[in-house]
């Protein structure tokens, strides 16, 4: 059983993150009146990308090669933490934490490795992500301590183990609007940045990586695509109370697709931010997550 | 003294004669510049020229308010002093002497070359301190665009200082020009900047014109103001486009670049080119407009006016737009006269400028075109006044169509007499467009001098970038949208 699941698990999350960003620039595309590209373009560009060599500038050192693999390789790890459509085989009390210090070595290598490139852009991206970062964490931080004080449990299966809106709907809700402001963030998205522009100046997330090609780009992409997964999986099961068995995929994948279809709504129907007023949408997250905190502990 | 009083008169477009122009020593010659700045005169062009026995000066100003300019030359001379530091409009003209003549300035800040310097050959301005970081963008930009040079300092996000090194489209515009006019000439002027074909070409013709000592028919003069606001048109809404690009909302730079193409085709169908090139040439325009092609005009601006309005709500309605656009890249009044800033980018920052009225030539002599300005002089103002100047030219071009003047759409013009100096100013979309052009014993030109508004902008995008964050400097950019070829010629 525990094996299957594992299995079960595994399969989704080598296969299904590349199309979240299909599905986000296919809405993106109807809200502009185009065609889009394919909602499978994502694993084309990955499938390419593994096929190619990479080019390395001289002037980096080995942090440079290491940051992709680092940041995949944790957020590989985290995702074995994340429930899905069922628990995750390899949970255990504690792992939420485990699951935020993961993202943030993801996080960090591609800092180091952005920094190593010595490029004053990717300085500038570092500097960028390390600010908006330590605002965004506080509340992934809070929405957990909320979710512990209602379920009693430490791990994800359990905080994320099943939405209860009769007896915590009002916390839910709070929980549920910080943490989607979160993901908006840590997922490189409008409001808090554009990852379709070309414009190098105004890039947090994506001006990190110029300098990676070939299956580091590659790794970059499936990481950030995983990544976008794993948030949504989290607030799939914290908003959407999941049946068992095969039906309990059906909702899962509904959800998911849903919210990344929402982020593309979000995406056509307001502007960015200018860079600082992020801060200020970061510290509303803060807020709601720390209000459901003292709803929990009423 | 009156200001003007050792100053040659003439109104745009016109033609008068070298020998009427005074010719003054160099050192009364930048007093008389001072001293007509000084009563309120704008510094259209300053540029060098052969003269008998070594290389003098030659200064265009404008009275906005009488419309009237004024032409002053210099005797030859080995050095001139610096106006910039009393007159900080002529600093780059300055240096453009400095660069491309054998007059030496003196006292003028920094003489860094204009067109011909690249940066490897060119020091930068560079800020000290830990904290302090330098970011350099450019020639070779992510999107397509021209190339460019940017140089930043900054503290953090923030913007001290920002350096702009242009010069890598020169192309030597002006030399081409020079000995004609020939066959290619009209070409040429039309790709001094790719984007204001109608606007370049309209300034040439009027000063071949002048030169013949003929004006084009009305309907050839209508035609080339409808071109010209056609292309107005265009570009402001294609700015719109590009703006909202800048800032993450798709769906509506989506919209605003279909809009474009509407008008663009309309050029197209008036000249058989999406630019209007090959439309506007000496003697009137090139092409007619039938009685036709002005009813589906007609139809097809009532329906663009509809759109734009539709359009530009959404983007101006929006909270986050305004959020972005507001306070971001502000120039003030007393730094865009200062600077002596044209155009769009002027207006935006309150000065009343506007060529088509201060200036009229064709058919602005006739009809009137409502000038619009803005008080804040942020991207949200040049933003607003490129919807307002666009509903003002849907009008304009409204009725215009549905009463074209009759006529001929070409005249005949004879070649350019000889031993004259010609001066025209043209609104163009983004702002005053000059070309002095002077003829020989031949009546062939023996300088052929240009303008282009990005000249006198490219200074108020570094000052608008003061204390800015570095995040937002593509918008900014963007906002004034200024032309390189049309800078490095």
């Amino acid at each position: 059983m525990n094996v299957l699941a594992a299995f079960e698990n595994g399969a989704v999350l080598l296969l299904l993150p590349p199309l979240l960003p299909g599905i986000i620039g296919k809405t993106k595309a109807v809200f502009g009146g185009r065609k889009g590209p394919p909602f499978l373009q994502s694993y084309h560009d990955i499938l390419k990308l593994v096929g190619k060599g990479a080019v390395y500038s001289r002037t980096t050192t080995a942090m440079f090669r290491l940051g992709p693999v680092l940041s995949l390789a944790a957020l590989m790890v985290a995702g074995a933490l994340v429930p899905l459509a069922h628990d995750s085989p390899t949970s255990f009390p504690g792992d939420a934490l485990l699951f935020a210090y993961l993202l943030g070595l993801a996080r960090f290598a591609t800092m180091a490795a952005a920094l190593d490139a010595g490029s004053s852009f990717e300085g500038m991206g570092a500097s960028r992500e390390a600010a908006f970062s330590s605002l965004a964490e506080p509340a992934l931080v809070l929405a957990l301590a909320a979710l512990f004080r209602a379920t009693g449990g430490l791990s994800l299966n359990r905080m994320f183990g099943g939405a209860q809106w009769s007896v915590s709907g009002a916390g839910l809700v709070l929980i549920g609007g910080g943490l989607f402001l979160v993901l908006l963030s840590e997922n490189s998205r409008i409001p808090f940045d554009d990852p379709a522009t070309h414009l190098e100046l105004t890039m947090i997330h994506e001006v990190m990586t110029l300098d990676h090609g070939g299956p580091d780009l590659a790794f970059i992409l499936y990481g950030s695509s995983l990544k976008l997964l794993l948030w949504s999986s989290l607030l799939v099961r914290l908003l959407v109370p999941l049946p068992p068995g095969a039906l309990g995929w059906a909702v899962w994948t509904g959800g998911v697709a849903a919210l990344a279809a929402a982020v593309g709504v979000v995406e056509s129907s307001m502007a960015r931010l200018k860079m600082t007023r992020v801060p200020q949408v970061l510290v509303l997250a803060v807020c709601a997550a720390a209000f459901a905190v003292m709803l929990a502990l009423k | 003294m009156s200001p003007t009083s050792r100053l040659r008169a003439l109104r745009s477009p016109g033609a008068v004669e070298l020998a009427s122009i005074p010719i003054v020593p160099i050192d009364e010659f930048r007093a008389s510049v001072l001293r007509a700045a000084k009563a309120g005169l704008r510094l259209c062009a300053l540029f060098s020229r052969a003269a008998e026995g070594g290389t003098g000066l030659c200064a265009v100003l404008a009275d906005d308010a009488r419309g009237l300019l004024y032409v002053v030359f210099s005797e030859p001379a080995k050095t001139c002093r610096s106006l910039a530091c009393e007159l900080p409009s002529a600093h780059l003209f300055e240096r453009e002497i400095a660069e491309s003549s054998d007059v030496e300035v003196e006292g003028h800040p920094w003489l860094k070359p204009v067109r011909k310097g690249f940066p490897d050959s060119v020091a930068f301005f560079r800020e000290s301190g830990a904290e302090i970081h330098e970011v350099a963008v450019g020639p070779i930009h992510a999107g397509i665009i021209e190339p460019g040079h940017f140089r930043f300092q900054c503290h953090g996000e923030t913007v001290h200082h920002l350096e702009i090194q242009l010069g890598y489209q020169h192309r030597g515009v002006e030399a081409l020009l020079a000995g004609g006019p020939d066959r290619r000439s009209a070409f040429i002027a039309e790709s001094i900047s790719g984007d204001t074909a109608i606007g370049h070409a309209t300034a040439y013709c009027a000063n071949l014109e002048a030169l013949a000592g003929v004006r084009g028919g009305l309907r050839g003069e209508a035609l080339r103001a409808a071109a010209l606001e056609l292309e107005r048109l265009a570009n402001h809404i294609g700015d719109l486009g590009a703006l909202s690009n800048d800032v993450g909302f798709l769906p509506v730079a989506a919209y605003f670049g279909r809009l474009r193409g509407e008008f663009l085709n309309m050029l197209a169908a008036l000249s058989g080119n999406r630019f209007g090139r090959g439309l506007v040439r000496p003697g009137g325009a090139a092409f007619d407009l039938t009685a036709g092609m002005a009813a589906d005009f007609s139809k097809r601006l009532a329906q663009a006016r509809t759109d734009l309005n539709a359009v530009s709500g959404l983007l101006f309605d929006s909270a986050s737009v305004i959020g972005r656009f507001d306070e971001t890249g502000a120039v003030s009044l007393t730094t865009a006269r200062d600077l002596g800033l044209v155009g769009l980018a002027a207006r935006a920052s309150g000065l009343d400028l506007d060529v088509r009225r201060d200036h009229p030539h064709g058919l602005y002599r006739f009809r009137h075109i409502p000038a619009v300005k803005m008080e804040s002089g942020d991207v949200y103002a040049r933003a607003m006044l490129r919807h307002l100047e666009s509903l003002r030219s849907l009008e304009f071009l409204e009725e215009l169509v549905a009463d074209l003047p009759r006529g001929a759409a070409r005249g005949a013009y004879p070649a350019p007499r000889p031993g004259l100096l010609a001066v025209c100013l043209v609104e163009g979309w983004r702002g005053e467009i000059c070309h002095v052009a002077e003829t020989d014993g031949e009546g062939r030109f023996r300088g052929y001098r240009i303008v282009d508004p990005s000249f006198h902008n490219w200074a108020a995008v570094a000052m608008a970038m003061r204390g800015g964050e570095i995040s937002d400097f593509p918008l900014c950019n963007k906002s004034f949208n200024l032309s390189y070829a049309g800078h490095d010629l």
